[in-house]
């Protein structure tokens, strides 16, 4: 069954490697300013090595479907909350701070 | 393998402490049925002391004090009684039975829910002794940061909010493991799509609300800034936190009343359902659009005129597919061999007042007259309509309906009629001159109005009785039926879903057999 | 190579499951609803970090200048190490290798404990500069069993990073910033720290011989809650330490 497959050694391995040299990418980006680039690179760095997490760690390549749709499905209604807060927040008159 | 005759699930163990610790999900359904009952009187005690009030203002209390009725009123209703009264109470019991299943997929899930929501009922309860609370259901900032109380009753709402996820997961895995061989998606009764839409707002909304009171409680207790403006905090982002659950937890009330709607209409119209996919489509196309509209809560609330018409748009659309429902269900009465029984009377009131709240709902999501009649008596007749006339007729028949599946009893059909009669007229009496009080000006929440209202709230109050009336005589109907009714078959209506096939009451493994399924859960052959 | 006995015969799946296969299944299944919900709960808190981050900028900015980005790149890696571990460790199992399972599972816990220890120095580093939470943020550069003689006449300190933090120049509303980190980081530890109590709980079974390649769906629903802690981690350090 492929709920029970057993990964090589190797993949794991190699994903673990990938992800702490991942780690060492971002930090060392951080270093250098883009900008208003400077979070979404950090995100992406960071969504990747979730979706390697996600796909090899927790198995969610070999798994039913139904286990990334659910994760995805998560992140997909978190972005629809933050994407219409931002476009509140972003579209109101400017206003004083409250302080 | 065979069970003992005249043992099921009800008589094979016996004991207070046998049914605190059950696993098995028709016990645990009983168990929220006694507490969402009694949730709801008291939830309705609060109310007929508001409209006490509301009859001659000043006579019995002060604002504050009314104040804090309305909050108790609200949360209880919304917390204790709407929110699992289908899913929980109904859906525990009948869920497996549809499926054809022995029970739901983790059930010491399930009791850990209902623990779940009886702790965090007695929390909030704990609030009365502590000078209560006063902010409404919604806990708005910074008026709720300010005032008494607000800590404890959000902690309350927050591990009751845990029932209501335990109960989401524990159905979304058992419609899509536990089906009897032969139940494709297809071929489940639209009860159960109902349950499952209502599952996944269960599961993706809630948890935003359990943020959304602990970043309220830590503003309370430890001043964080984050809703309190004079820490440099925006009020409304409270409302958008609050708001992306709580319009979404309307659904939770509505889409599995809907569910037990199409039940009762085609058995009692004894044809199948017009629009099956149909309605199933649009029963999940509900619960993924209602979590795009929270902002028609928040258009005088300070948000951005931009972010408003966006709301605006997107709730009209999410009227389509309750539409789509309501012609349906109306479609499948057409040439039908009607019969109208008790459940059935209560399947056609909601209809009729369900329509007339929608339909306000339409007119609240309107941007322009919304300006108007935000926080006043409109809104409080529109959402009335909707969870009064809609969830609890639904509640009130699936009771009726599923009772001799339940118990193994039959009830006085003529005394659940006049239930329904008192019922029925009372809302209308209650809430219709609610909306032309809103309409010409009377704000919600308030313990008084203007000498011009007079007659309209007087009418209303009266009204209230009525109601309280029709609940009573609907309680001692269960509880006369609990006592003395006749034993009931296994199939009274003539229902062609699963349950029917169980015994009256089931056994605790629900089928002596596992159902194996080949036809659609409607085939009366017209 | 197989080193335990097996246990297949221990563990019998529950009476409304077809098979033991169907059970785990559903189990997984289960877990990951679940898991779904700690996303939308923690995702509220990045939200409303989000939303502040664009409305008062500067109180960010001059927060982030606080923490100490090595310890948090360690951390990072300490947790992915903990992830490897425990997705091992169910390999292991899988294997019928006991010994070397529980022995990835206690390195799994001695990370958990090592990120905790961080944490815990992080937190007494701020405490002992006045950094609390909310309404009790009182910020002491030198800590507030020193006196002001170890500042200089400017009233100047240094951060974690080595920078020189004017007292006065800091934002009015930055205990805002630090309510954040606290409440963001607070909630993850106690994830942590439920998380090291399930795989504790599964390391006692392993011993036990309660799991095998035919059972062992507690081990899988701790290691996903485990692997959830861990990307949680992985958004929240970029977002607080690297931005």
């Amino acid at each position: 069954m492929s709920a029970h497959h057993v990964l090589p050694m190797k993949t794991y391995t190699t994903v673990f490697i990938t992800l702490l040299f991942l780690t060492a990418f971002t930090v060392a980006v951080a270093q250098v300013d883009f900008g208003m680039f400077n979070a979404f690179i950090a995100m992406a760095v960071a969504s990747v090595k979730a979706a390697l997490v996600g796909m090899y760690f927790m198995h969610l390549k070999y798994d039913d479907k139904i286990n990334t749709a659910c994760l995805l499905s998560g992140f997909f209604f978190l972005i629809v909350m933050f994407a219409f807060i931002a476009v509140d927040a972003g579209s109101r008159a400017v206003e004083m701070s409250t302080l | 393998m065979s069970s003992t005759p005249g043992k099921n699930y009800l008589n094979e163990k016996s004991g207070l402490w046998s049914w605190l610790t059950t696993l098995d999900h028709k016990r645990i359904g009983i168990m929220y049925m006694i507490s969402v009952l009694s949730f709801f009187f008291i939830g309705g005690v609060f109310a007929m002391l508001m409209r006490l009030e509301l009859f001659a203002p000043g006579a019995l209390f002060e604002g504050n004090t009314y104040n804090q009725m309305m909050t108790y009123h609200g949360t209880i209703m919304t917390f204790m009684v709407i929110i699992p009264g289908v899913p929980a109470f109904i859906g525990n019991f009948v869920l497996p039975l549809l499926l054809g299943a022995k029970d739901v997929a983790f059930p010491r899930v399930n009791l850990m829910s209902w623990y779940c929501l009886m702790v965090g009922a007695a929390i909030s309860f704990l609030t009365l002794f502590f000078g209560g609370v006063d902010t409404g259901w919604t806990f708005y900032t910074p008026y709720s940061i300010q005032t008494n109380g607000t800590v404890l009753m959000v902690l309350g709402a927050f591990v009751m909010g845990f029932s209501s996820i335990l109960t989401g997961l524990n159905f979304i895995v058992t419609v899509h493991k536990l089906r009897a061989p032969g139940m494709d998606f297809f071929k489940m009764p639209l009860m159960v799509w109902a349950l499952y839409s209502t599952a996944i707002i269960q599961v993706l909304a809630t948890p935003v609300l359990a943020i959304t009171l602990l970043l309220l409680a830590s503003e309370k207790l430890l001043g964080v800034g984050v809703f309190d403006p004079a820490l440099g905090g925006d009020p409304v982002l409270f409302q958008h936190f609050f708001w992306f659950y709580s319009h979404p937890a309307v659904y939770i009330m509505i889409l599995p009343a809907m569910g037990i709607i199409s039940e009762l209409l085609t058995t009692f119209s004894k044809k199948t359902i017009f629009g099956y996919r149909a309605i199933a489509f649009s029963s999940v196309g509900i619960a993924a659009v209602s979590f795009f509209v929270w902002g028609h809560h928040m258009f005088v609330s300070g948000q951005s005129e931009l972010a408003g018409v966006i709301f605006s748009f997107i709730t009209m659309l999410v009227g389509v597919p309750t539409a789509i429902k309501t012609f349906n269900w109306v479609a499948t009465l057409y040439k039908g061999s009607i019969e109208f029984r008790s459940p059935m009377l209560y399947a056609l009131g909601f209809i009729f007042l369900f329509t007339i709240g929608g339909v306000t709902g339409i007119i609240l999501a309107t941007l322009a007259t919304d300006v108007h009649f935000h926080d006043t008596y409109f809104v409080v007749a529109h959402f009335h309509y909707v969870m009064v006339g809609g969830t609890l007729m639904a509640i009130t028949g699936g009771i009726f309906y599923w009772f001799p599946k339940m118990f193994g009893k039959m009830y006085s059909e003529f005394w659940a009629q006049m239930s329904f009669l008192f019922v029925f007229s009372g809302f209308n009496i209650t809430f219709f001159p609610q909306f032309i009080l809103g309409a010409t000006g009377m704000p919600r929440r308030y313990h008084q109005y203007l000498p011009e209202f007079t007659s309209l709230n007087q009418i209303s109050s009266i009204g209230s009785w009525t109601i309280g009336i029709g609940f009573l005589i609907a309680l001692g109907v269960i509880i006369h039926g609990l006592l003395k009714g006749e034993k009931a078959p296994k199939n009274p209506w003539g229902g062609l879903t699963l349950e029917w096939t169980a015994d009256s009451p089931p056994i605790h493994e629900n089928f002596e057999t596992t159902p194996v399924v080949t036809a659609g859960p409607y085939e009366y052959g017209r | 190579m197989s080193d335990s006995s097996s246990p297949s015969n221990k563990h019998h799946h529950a009476h409304h499951f077809d098979s033991a296969e169907h059970e785990f299944d559903a189990s997984k299944f289960g877990i990951w609803v679940f898991l779904c919900t700690e996303i939308l709960m923690f995702g509220g808190l990045f939200v409303g970090y989000i939303f502040y981050s664009g409305k008062y900028p500067e109180i960010f900015e001059a927060g982030s200048q606080f923490l100490d980005w090595k310890l948090g790149a360690i951390n990072t890696a300490v947790l992915l190490l903990s992830s490897f571990t425990i997705a091992i460790s169910i390999r292991n199992i899988q294997m019928k290798q006991k010994k070397a399972a529980m022995r990835n599972m206690i390195i799994t816990l001695v990370c958990g404990l090592v990120f905790m220890g961080i944490k815990y120095k992080e937190y007494t580093h701020k405490f002992h500069q006045g950094i609390y939470p909310g309404k009790y943020f009182n910020y002491q550069p030198h800590g507030a069993e020193h006196s002001s003689k170890d500042a200089n006449s400017h009233g100047e300190s240094k951060g974690e990073h080595g920078k020189v933090e004017h007292m006065d120049s800091l934002p009015e509303n930055i205990a805002l910033y630090f309510s954040f980190y606290f409440v963001m980081t607070g909630i993850h530890g106690t994830h942590v720290i439920i998380g090291m109590g399930l795989i504790l709980w599964c390391l006692i079974r392993t011993r036990n011989d309660e799991f095998g390649p035919e059972y062992y769906t507690p081990l899988e629903g701790a290691a996903l809650f485990w692997h959830l802690v861990d990307l949680v981690w992985i958004y929240l350090f970029p977002l607080l330490y690297l931005i």
